[in-house]
């Protein structure tokens, strides 16, 4: 009788597992192969062109200096900001959820704004703020007398600046997610807390945010994958430079890939960067498991 | 009466059913054939950019001279335009006709996506002897004819002459020396006041590889399957370039120069050496007073021939391998070939003809700024036919001449570690040579 129902659920199941089967199992399973082969320009004229090459691309990835330059930056990225990304939502979440606010649809308009316009009009407008000569930032500089900075043709600052535009252009939509769970948490905690006299900072420690967690855990994996992945933000920006301080992962495939046709290459490229995220996945649940347990 | 009315709805009926399927089946046949029976022939054309939009306004011209052709055209972004074209080829979507960068021609004939058009050829109104012979030649795979220059372009010196005025020059430089001192005059001039004498950007592998061809260097080497920038010749070429970023002659970051545009109205920078698609741009925000002020010439030399040589750039029309209206594609070719045609393009985009024939005409001759190109025209050498040049010219040259300018190494490590990433690029190609010599 069991195995019958099970029959059952595979066949109305079919139509979307066949799908996620042939769009997506089978080009990784293709992309998977192809790291092993040197497929390139050469072999897309000529099948017979192509080479197994075993580990080769993997081994001449461990020993090309751009991709651990590109690795390095990307762990920047992730690691500045995905906290900062959620530090402002959070902030920005709680503020507008305070009763005393007014105005509170218009604060949740103007700071999911950036989230929905088009990145490349936001880039133009960012590069324009950053520009060393007529730009907004430096002007500011310029007035408390600090030296202009060329935001974005310095090594050591291109990062930082790019950092910056992408937490202020996608912090909205973690906040907007952020705000449904504080709407979410029960007012009787309030109220309880409130009669035993817990101060503010009490409150959001012992109440708000263990009742987020489910929220955090969803807005930090999220955010930390999306954040492995960053492309578009650079690459309108910086295009990778100034010496490739830019320049990340995604960017580096992307690249290899359909620009130059080194799909063997990219695709060995495509299989650490999910590694990485696997592995980091991983951890972040480890800990999550460590922490409710 | 009434029986008659009672049979003939039955009749009508069943002669109503079979009418109608033979007209159907006539109806069926007849549009199916429509295509050989009113001779008319469609051909696709992919076109990028300008060259995209406004490639419509000549079709009507076309369809005078040839009313059995019909020409569909798509165009095609410039900046997606090569890896869009690949992809249409591995999925078998070519059109029949398209306008390719003329650097990418290796690349296309290496996929048999495009076919030789030496049988066209000689019963046709085109012949090398009407172009550019160093334009004609990027279209040459040996003996072999890949495409026919549509329009043309080079890299020649825009520069503002009152600057150069100011510091005692009534003429550009016209060789390597010459523009080394005018640059050092200017920098002394401008004082503390940041100010640059030459756009020199690491972002534009051309100037790098423009100064290694005039002073003899190969690039590439054995059978284009090493790289030989370590070669005296390129690294000669390659330090002098350098000492315009060492002496503060040229800014160092591209991001200092958002709109190249302004920055030489403002003469945040004197001289830049780029192409065509600027002069319409220059002529725009050189206005009233700078109107001018400004004028383009051809390129110095490293010693004393003049002028130096430049890149032959540019676009050429080509014809898929694969496609069923060859006739009709060349055809559309010579068509858009033809000077008038080319006239009333530049007209358009200003996109620089390339026939040479085209150049005798008022429109260009009596353009001061056209003078320079002109004259370079007939100076210019392709970069190296090999499919793997893009990724040389764009990731690599670029990368290490922006570690070179920055200091990060000094010259001839750069070109060391320049040669061992380029050979490494090349590895497919020396073993497909391998294969070839066996066989």
């Amino acid at each position: 009788m069991k195995q019958y129902s099970n029959r059952h659920i595979f066949f109305f199941l079919s139509p979307a597992l066949s799908a996620i089967f042939i769009f997506f199992f089978i080009p990784v399973i293709i992309a998977f192969i192809l790291s092993f082969t040197d497929f390139d320009i050469y072999s897309l004229a000529e099948f017979s062109r192509l080479r197994f090459v075993g580990f080769t691309n993997y081994r001449i990835l461990l020993a090309d200096n751009i991709f651990w330059q590109a690795l390095l930056n990307t762990f920047y990225f992730v690691f500045l900001a995905t906290p900062l990304s959620i530090g402002a939502s959070l902030s920005m979440a709680l503020l507008i959820n305070l009763r005393l606010l007014k105005f509170k649809s218009f604060f949740r308009l103007s700071f999911f704004i950036p989230v929905i316009t088009t990145l490349v009009a936001v880039a133009i407008v960012w590069r324009f703020i950053y520009n060393p000569r007529f730009g907004l930032i430096n002007y500011f500089l310029s007035l408390i007398h600090l030296p202009a900075v060329d935001w974005l043709g310095d090594p050591f600052w291109a990062m930082p600046a790019i950092i910056l535009m992408s937490v202020w252009k996608s912090f909205g939509y973690n906040m907007i997610i952020f705000l449904a769970g504080l709407q979410s948490i029960p007012e009787n905690l309030y109220e309880a807390a409130n009669v035993e006299g817990a101060s503010s900072w009490q409150t959001f420690r012992y109440v708000t945010l263990p009742m987020l967690r489910p929220t955090m855990v969803f807005v930090g994996l999220m955010t930390l994958i999306g954040s492995f992945q960053i492309f578009a933000e650079p690459y309108i920006m910086t295009q990778g430079g100034p010496l490739n301080k830019t320049l990340t992962i995604v960017q580096y495939m992307y690249e290899s890939g359909f620009r130059w046709w080194r799909m063997g290459y990219s695709a060995a490229l495509a299989f650490i960067l999910f590694t990485i995220i696997l592995l980091f996945t991983l951890v972040q649940l480890q800990i999550r498991k460590r922490l409710s347990a | 009466m009434h029986h008659r009315a009672e049979k003939q709805p039955g009749f009508r009926k069943s002669g109503f059913g079979l009418l109608q399927i033979s007209w159907l089946l006539l109806l069926v046949l007849a549009t199916s054939c429509t295509k050989q029976t009113t001779g008319i022939t469609e051909i696709s054309l992919w076109a990028l950019g300008a060259e995209g939009e406004n490639v419509q306004y000549l079709l009507d011209d076309f369809y005078k001279q040839y009313p059995d052709i019909r020409v569909k055209v798509q165009m095609v972004p410039w900046t997606a335009a090569q890896e869009k074209l690949i992809t249409s080829y591995a999925s078998n979507n070519l059109p029949d006709v398209f306008q390719i960068g003329n650097t990418w021609i290796p690349q296309f004939a290496m996929l048999k996506a495009i076919t030789p058009l030496n049988d066209f050829l000689p019963a046709s109104s085109l012949s090398a002897e009407d172009y550019f012979p160093g334009i004609w030649q990027t279209n040459l795979l040996d003996t072999l004819v890949y495409g026919i220059p549509w329009y043309i372009d080079t890299r020649v010196m825009f520069y503002r002459t009152d600057l150069l005025h100011d510091v005692g020059w009534e003429r550009p430089p016209q060789n390597w020396d010459e523009l080394l001192r005018l640059s050092q005059q200017l920098r002394q001039h401008f004082g503390k006041k940041e100010k640059y004498a030459l756009y020199l950007p690491t972002n534009e592998w051309a100037s790098f590889v423009i100064f290694g061809l005039q002073n003899g260097a190969g690039l590439l080497g054995e059978n284009n399957s090493f790289g030989h920038f370590s070669d005296p010749r390129f690294e000669s070429a390659f330090s002098y370039l350098m000492q315009y970023h060492q002496q503060g002659l040229a800014p160092l970051g591209i991001s200092q120069v958002t709109n190249v545009y302004q920055a030489l109205a403002d003469t945040f920078i004197v001289m830049y050496l780029s192409g065509p698609w600027n002069v319409r741009e220059f002529k725009n925000w050189m206005k009233g007073d700078l109107a001018d002020k400004w004028m383009t010439a051809p390129l110095p030399g490293p010693d004393s021939t003049y002028p130096g040589l430049s890149l032959a750039g540019g676009s050429s029309l080509v014809i898929n391998q694969e496609s069923g209206h060859k006739k009709a594609a060349w055809q559309f070719i010579e068509f858009l070939s033809q000077t008038e045609t080319q006239l009333k393009f530049y007209k358009l985009v200003n996109d620089l003809p390339s026939r040479r024939a085209a150049w005798d005409d008022p429109l260009l001759r009596n353009d001061p700024y056209m003078a320079a190109f002109y004259q370079q025209f007939y100076h210019v050498a392709p970069t190296p036919k090999v499919p793997e040049w893009e990724q040389i010219a764009f990731s690599l040259i670029q990368r290490y001449a922006e570690f070179a300018a920055r200091g990060v190494y000094p010259v001839d490590e750069c070109l060391r570690r320049l040669d061992l990433e380029v050979d490494r690029v090349l590895e497919k190609r020396r073993w497909m040579l391998a294969m070839e010599t066996k066989e």
